[in-house]
């Protein structure tokens, strides 16, 4: 689905991404761990299309599509989903009217009428109750005054809505507590299918206990320096990163 | 001639016109001297600075509408809130007319300022209210002064609670070429009263329009006034607009300005607090294209202990157009206790548009909370890719992030319809259909 091959990115002329490859199945969840600083937020923006990054090697294809000349709507128009670490706020933007303006935007791209308002709601309802998601909430700003697990929680309900191909959780587990997070994890793995794909961004293995990765890849200085089963996560959690760094 | 020599000189040709032996006569001659002495502002007036007349006033404008003119209702409806019953006074090149105008003496008092002038019933009221709380010194005051004759009149008596909202509209026909003109409100809203009044000035088409107007609001003890002013005219009007509101004893006076078009607008608002426990609100939206051009000056004057006052002014702008707030707070030294605070963001959607901001907070008073902030600012790139990365465009993605800046302005506004139709407009302005209801 995702094949990303020796990809390079800089942003403000500093090199951040240093040869990365990669290769998403459909029906497959990958892991991208690695310290701070090692390249993975950047990897998930240049996925996105974030226009500060620019791409200066390699190719970034999405089932054989080139990638990289695309905006982000456009990356979001083929199936591309960005779950934020830190979503944004929108004051005077209700979360329902947010996901309708959303998902008839990408509808609109395809030449598809808006989706008809008595579907878009059982599908708001459906998708909600699977993120045990309460219908106040939904009235609600945008990610305004939300707390941390309300932020990702909406992140989810979008991606849900959204029903994109290829998915990636950018540290969808920080600021979770263990309730949040189960809940977030149950909805990611229902979402599951062998059609799409996810990409789990993460600094700890705690989320992955949750969401079960078929591969994990240790991102260092921009570069994959190990891949491995999800048994290389739990080697990470006990072991940290240093031993990567030296054998690197 | 120049339009200033024509101004003194049309004078006499204006008395002609009207019953001198109204009562306030004597100050309009009174006012015609100072506007002689003093000429319209220029740029090196310091309230002047960022807004020039200069091109305003190089033309020449008609004092007097040569003919009336009528204009049907339905070419009209949309500018009125159709929606609901209100109360309406209506002027068309500064000529009431009566047959688009809804007024009142049922309870309450919804009529013309030229009947108030001419009738002995209203005649204490007058002597106590008339150009009472102006600023006597400054000149375009006193122009519309110096030319008082007609606008609205509004009473609302001891406790009565005007149950339908007041629109004061001053429609221009485009009969003649170029037109002046000098309406003058007066509103009294006694002891526990409550009124909602809207004004908007339009042009019906292109031609130009200059309206220096003149309101004067009493806001009485525990009374209560919720105004809104509409600023989205042609392209070719220009609106100077001199408000000045008192208020009195727990007193609560609300003003928004909504300026999405017109050529040059200057809004000179003033609220003197002089009654404790009285409480303000100044609130505006701005967004602006072309060569447009809107300065708020807002004065808020705590002469008493224990008010509040708040402003927030939210203002977009773009393609060559210019926007400029000063606003001042001045806190005398009896005013102890004082809240006041002011905030005044603005977003420039490209490097064309600009603007100048500055607060003045004069405070004499030592135990006051006063704060102020101005920001200038474009739209945040991260929010511009979070909203595009969820297949939003980019120009909606704006519009979006443009709305949402501006939006909670909007909060206050206790008319839905109103909130509604100005919603709808902003999203219009803003070019793009949002994709949700508004």
């Amino acid at each position: 689905m995702l094949t990303i091959e020796n990809l390079h990115a800089q942003v403000e002329n500093k090199q951040i991404l240093n040869g990365i490859d990669l290769d998403v199945k459909a029906g497959e969840v990958h892991a991208i761990m690695g310290p701070n600083g090692s390249g993975k937020s950047t990897l998930s923006s240049v996925i996105a299309g974030h226009q500060d990054y620019e791409v200066n090697h390699g190719t970034m294809l999405l089932e054989g599509e080139d990638l990289v000349d695309l905006s982000p709507e456009e990356r979001a128009h083929k199936g591309i989903f960005l779950s934020f670490q830190y979503p944004v706020e929108i004051p005077g933007v209700s979360v329902t009217n947010f996901i309708k303006t959303a998902i008839n935007a990408s509808r609109k791209a395809k030449g598809l009428e808006d989706m008809p308002a008595n579907v878009m709601l059982k599908k708001i309802r459906e998708k909600s109750s699977l993120l045990e998601i309460d219908s106040r909430f939904l009235s609600r700003s945008l990610n305004e005054g939300f707390s941390g697990g309300e932020k990702k929680r909406n992140e989810i309900f979008q991606m849900a809505m959204m029903e994109p191909k290829l998915s990636i959780l950018d540290e969808t587990d920080s600021g979770l507590d263990i309730d949040a997070l189960k809940i977030v994890a149950n909805g990611v793995n229902r979402l599951r299918s062998k059609d799409n794909a996810t990409i789990v961004i993460t600094h700890y293995q705690r989320l992955l206990e949750y969401i079960v990765p078929d591969f994990v890849h240790v991102l260092l200085d921009g570069k994959i320096v190990k891949s491995g089963t999800k048994d290389l996560a739990v080697e990470l959690e006990e072991k940290g990163y240093d031993w990567i760094k030296e054998m690197a | 001639m120049d339009f200033k020599e024509k101004l003194l000189a049309s004078h006499l040709a204006f008395e002609e016109r009207i019953d001198h032996s109204d009562p306030v006569h004597q100050m309009r001659l009174d006012a015609l001297e100072i506007f002689e002495k003093k000429g319209f502002p220029s740029r090196s007036d310091e309230a002047w600075k960022f807004t020039s007349l200069g091109a305003t006033i190089r033309q020449d404008y008609a004092l007097f509408p040569e003919a009336e003119t009528t204009i049907q209702l339905k070419k009209v409806k949309k500018y009125f809130l159709y929606e609901i019953d209100t109360y309406k006074v209506v002027f068309i090149d500064g000529v009431y007319s009566p047959f688009l105008s809804d007024t009142t003496h049922d309870g309450l008092d919804v009529c013309l300022m030229s009947a108030a002038l001419s009738k002995a019933k209203y005649r204490s009221l007058i002597d106590t209210y008339f150009d009472k709380i102006t600023n006597k010194e400054d000149s375009l005051t006193a122009l519309n002064t110096s030319y008082t004759l007609e606008g609205a009149y509004v009473y609302i008596p001891k406790s009565v609670v005007a149950e339908k909202p007041i629109e004061i509209i001053h429609f221009s026909s485009g009969q003649e070429k170029a037109l002046w003109l000098q309406p003058r409100n007066l509103i009294v809203v006694e002891q526990n009263a409550q009124v909602q009044i809207l004004e908007r000035h339009q042009s019906l088409k292109e031609h130009d329009v200059v309206t220096n107007s003149v309101t004067e609001i009493y806001t009485h003890q525990d009374a209560f006034v919720d105004y809104y002013k509409i600023q989205n005219d042609l392209s070719t009007a220009s609106l100077i607009d001199n408000t000045y509101i008192s208020q009195e004893k727990n007193s609560n006076a609300r003003v928004h300005t909504f300026s999405l078009g017109g050529k040059l607008i200057r809004n000179n608002l003033n609220f003197y607090l002089r009654g404790q426990h009285s409480n303000s609100t100044l609130k505006g939206i701005t967004l602006l294209k072309n060569q447009q051009h809107v300065d708020h000056y807002t004065l808020v004057d705590h002469v008493s202990p224990n008010c509040e006052s708040h402003q927030d002014y939210k203002g977009v702008f773009s393609e060559g157009s210019k926007g400029v707030f000063n606003g001042k707070i001045h806190v005398d030294q009896l005013a102890q206790k004082t809240n006041a605070f002011q905030q005044n963001n603005n977003i420039l959607l490209d490097d064309k548009a600009m603007v100048n901001t500055k607060p003045q907070l004069e405070i004499f008073a030592d135990d006051v909370k006063c704060s102020h902030g101005c920001t200038v600012g474009q739209l945040d790139e991260n929010v511009l890719f979070y909203l595009m990365s969820r297949g939003i465009p980019k120009k909606e993605a704006k519009a979006l992030m443009t709305y949402a800046f501006a939006n909670n302005v909007l909060e206050s506004v206790e008319l839905p319809i109103l909130k509604k139709r100005i919603n709808k407009l902003i999203a219009q302005k803003l070019g793009v259909n949002l994709g949700f209801d508004l």
